[in-house]
């Protein structure tokens, strides 16, 4: 694949966009992974939403 | 609230975040797939079909990432205030997840836009920044996404943070036209538009087909990190309330204890 002489600034931009992207992507996944790992501890410690019946 | 499901509209039944929580499970593995293989697409096609510009040879390849981006920067902002006005008039409980959900992701495709224009800018125009209207209103835009953010961590209190946000965002949205029209009101250097005009694109299909592809594949992936986000919000907010509980049981339980001592 032959880019022309400003080659580097097309391979900049979409580097730019891997790496945005895949940090929030990864920002993300981690998160949604903390706060299953939070919520499960709470209920493993028997909390409740609402008093128990 | 006991309302029959029956009665209620699509919109109602979706504002209950365990629904909301089931529904989106099953979506988003979907989206996710689909948002990747269209992305992929779009790369092959900007790499090995599109032809070079005749004026500006490969650089236009940098288009091809940075109109997606600017769109969705553009929808990121225009979600976040339709969010605003549903948690301020209809009081929707998802509202405000999704307003939440949305600045971070608007603010990295509109950071995106600014880096791949200026990349584009300097071998085009021989610059990488210059503040002309539409450069202007775009990083105006970027600081009305961290503006929004700071001013939600700034406020414990999450209801009114979700307030004097959705307050802020739908006022923030006049920045929407005139970005749009600012190539159209002001002398610019960058160009005016090609593809959203009334009389159709100006540009030839070998570059508009890739192009709308690729808007195709980012707006599907903004939608599948966008649902992912309000999955967080959602679990964070759970985990807030179970925290609220364990602490009011805690104290429930002083009190019997101090009770029966007393």
């Amino acid at each position: 694949m032959e880019l022309g002489p400003h080659a580097a600034f097309i391979w900049a931009s979409y580097a730019a966009v891997a790496i945005v992207l895949l940090a929030l992507a990864a920002w993300l996944l981690w998160d949604g992974r903390r706060q299953r790992q939070l919520l499960e501890d709470l209920e493993a410690r028997g909390v409740r939403r609402r008093p128990q019946r | 609230m006991t309302t029959d499901a029956a009665t209620q509209t699509w919109t109602q039944r979706l504002a209950n975040p365990t629904r909301f929580m089931a529904l989106s499970g099953q979506i988003l593995p979907w989206l996710t797939i689909a948002a990747i293989a269209v992305v992929l697409y779009g790369l092959y096609l900007t790499f090995f079909v599109a032809p070079p510009d005749y004026q500006q040879g490969e650089t236009v390849k940098i288009m091809f990432i940075h109109v997606p981006s600017a769109w969705l920067a553009m929808m990121g902002y225009l979600m976040i205030a339709i969010s605003s006005f549903g948690l301020l008039v209809f009081r929707h409980p998802l509202a405000d997840v999704s307003a939440k959900s949305a600045a971070p992701i608007g603010a990295a495709f509109t950071l995106l836009a600014l880096i791949t224009g200026s990349l584009w800018g300097k071998p085009m125009w021989g610059t990488y920044w210059v503040w002309d209207a539409r450069l202007t209103s775009v990083l105006i835009l970027f600081f009305l996404y961290l503006g929004l953010m700071a001013l939600r961590s700034s406020l414990e209190d999450e209801t009114l943070a979700a307030k004097q946000t959705a307050v802020l965002g739908l006022a923030g949205v006049v920045i929407l036209p005139i970005i749009k029209f600012s190539v159209d009101w002001w002398n610019t250097l960058h160009q005016p538009a090609s593809v959203v005009k009334i009389d159709g694109p100006a540009i030839h299909s070998s570059i508009l087909v890739p192009l709308v592809v690729n808007a195709v594949g980012f707006s599907l992936l903004f939608f599948a990190l966008h649902m992912k986000a309000m999955r967080n919000e959602v679990l964070r907010r759970r985990v807030k309330a179970l925290r609220m509980a364990e602490v009011e049981q805690a104290a429930r339980g002083r009190d019997t204890s101090s009770a029966t001592a007393g």
